[in-house]
């Protein structure tokens, strides 16, 4: 259950091209955001294992947060189409293993969308500090 | 004349497939026999318990268990069979990987007894009886191994030292270990005793495969008949071969049926489920949300077959308990 101290983990992947240009953006704009979720840059959406997710959740992440460019922007021409079919199964398959679905999420978010960053981070953190924390059963 | 090596054989939560598979071996057990002592074998000799508590500790030269542990049963046996057997082999997919009986880890023990003891259409049990841990009858107690939550691989129980894969085993795998342990050519441990290249790689359809897979209907075996000589992949069927281990002689394909992955990941791999989901996922062909639903709706259980031999060995190794199905 959430507690009044419970701060969640996110662990974010960002995109080279698109979503960490734009939480570069939102740090030289100074936008001031959650900082609950440390960002890991790859350099596409497409790179994003669905081992990566699962690892972090058995790790103890509260959540992930995959970042990448929009629909037909992506810098490899596909990437996203890739990360966007991943995401999907996964989220089917996460739901079997009892993952809340506001745990993972998948947001496409362009170079100068900085503040869609502080918007996103901000919403995910909030829904996850109700949610609770994420602790594996283990018996 | 010198004392033969000692070999043990147990069966945990197994289908008893892999003493099948080890009868398979046909008349290179006598071979087997001849230079070895078989100390226990539940499926075919008369040993008890207490025969093997008898022995001294590191007195067996090799245990091959097999099955996964889902009952404290099983977990008194395989600790008491580490104490005895200096080697101890993982012997098919259930103890490699945890197996088919490892799917219960999407459910609980009360989800799995409220089916087995209540809720199917052909059981009868008035009395609404279900298995306890300790109950008294006439004022005798009668005390039954305790069923777990949740489902393990033999790994996760006590150290394994080699693995040998497979739902079951093939021969020539099981027969190779056999000669390497007796011969002390063994790889070093912690080995799975199969190359490590994907199923894929060794695959009989292989030339079949063209430069770029793509997805547009997924069709199951169920329902569609599948070419024999072209790659089920590129037919569109949910083949596990790319995030499969290879090794197995590629059995399931000469019969004409897609890999469903008993051999497990390969070495680089720690989730052969997510390996293949990524895998798969990829080679899909829609690029909208709509499109992609479409197509994933056509993968009835993605959970049970991506997982269907390796769910406890997985990284989230069971659903969480709590969460209603």
């Amino acid at each position: 259950m959430a507690t009044a101290t419970f701060e969640p983990r996110i662990v974010a992947f960002f995109c080279n091209w698109c979503t960490y240009t734009a939480s570069d953006l939102a740090g030289t704009a100074r936008l001031a955001y959650e900082p609950n979720a440390p960002v890991i840059r790859v350099m596409c959406s497409g790179r994003v294992d669905p081992q990566f997710v699962l690892k972090a959740l058995e790790e103890g992440a509260d959540g992930v947060l995959i970042g990448g460019c929009h629909p037909g922007d992506c810098h490899y021409q596909e990437g996203n189409y890739k990360a966007l079919r991943r995401f999907r199964l996964l989220k089917r398959v996460l739901k079997d293993f009892g993952v809340d679905d506001e745990r993972v999420r998948l947001e496409w978010i362009s170079a100068s969308e900085g503040d869609r960053v502080q918007h996103v981070v901000n919403e995910m953190t909030n829904q996850l500090r109700r949610l609770g924390p994420w602790r594996q059963a283990r018996s | 004349m010198a004392a033969k090596p000692k070999v043990a054989f147990y069966w945990c939560a197994s289908c008893g497939g892999c003493e099948e598979a080890v009868v398979d071996l046909n008349e290179t057990i006598l071979t087997v026999v001849d230079a070895v002592d078989i100390v226990l074998w539940p499926v075919a000799m008369d040993f008890k318990k207490h025969d093997v508590e008898a022995m001294p500790d590191q007195s067996i030269a090799v245990a091959f268990i097999n099955g996964a542990v889902r009952m404290s049963e099983q977990e008194e046996w395989v600790h008491l069979l580490r104490r005895k057997a200096q080697t101890v082999v993982a012997f098919g997919s259930c103890a490699h990987l945890g197996g088919i009986p490892g799917l219960a880890n999407l459910n609980t023990r009360r989800e799995v007894f409220d089916t087995c003891y209540a809720d199917v259409p052909s059981l009868q049990n008035p009395a609404a009886t279900r298995p306890q841990g300790t109950s008294v009858q006439d004022h005798l107690t009668l005390t039954l191994p305790e069923f777990f939550d949740t489902v393990k691989a033999l790994d996760q129980v006590v150290g394994v030292d080699y693995y040998l894969p497979g739902c079951a085993p093939p021969a020539d795998l099981i027969w190779g270990a056999i000669q390497a342990i007796l011969a002390g050519t063994l790889p070093p441990k912690g080995a799975v005793l199969s190359p490590n290249k994907a199923a894929c790689d060794v695959c009989p359809r292989k030339d079949s495969k063209p430069e770029r897979l793509e997805i547009a209907e997924v069709k199951r075996v169920a329902t569609h008949i599948a070419d024999p000589d072209t790659c089920f992949l590129a037919q569109g069927f949910v083949c596990m071969g790319p995030a499969t281990r290879g090794g197995c002689g590629s059995r399931c394909v000469e019969g004409n049926m897609p890999c469903r992955g008993c051999f497990g990941p390969m070495d680089e791999v720690s989730d052969q489920g997510a390996k293949f989901l990524s895998a798969f996922a990829s080679v899909l062909a829609p690029k909208d949300e709509a499109g992609i639903d479409r197509l994933l709706d056509q993968v009835p259980d993605p959970t049970g077959t991506f997982y269907r031999f390796s769910l406890p060995t997985s990284l989230l190794r069971r659903r969480r308990i709590g969460v209603p199905v």
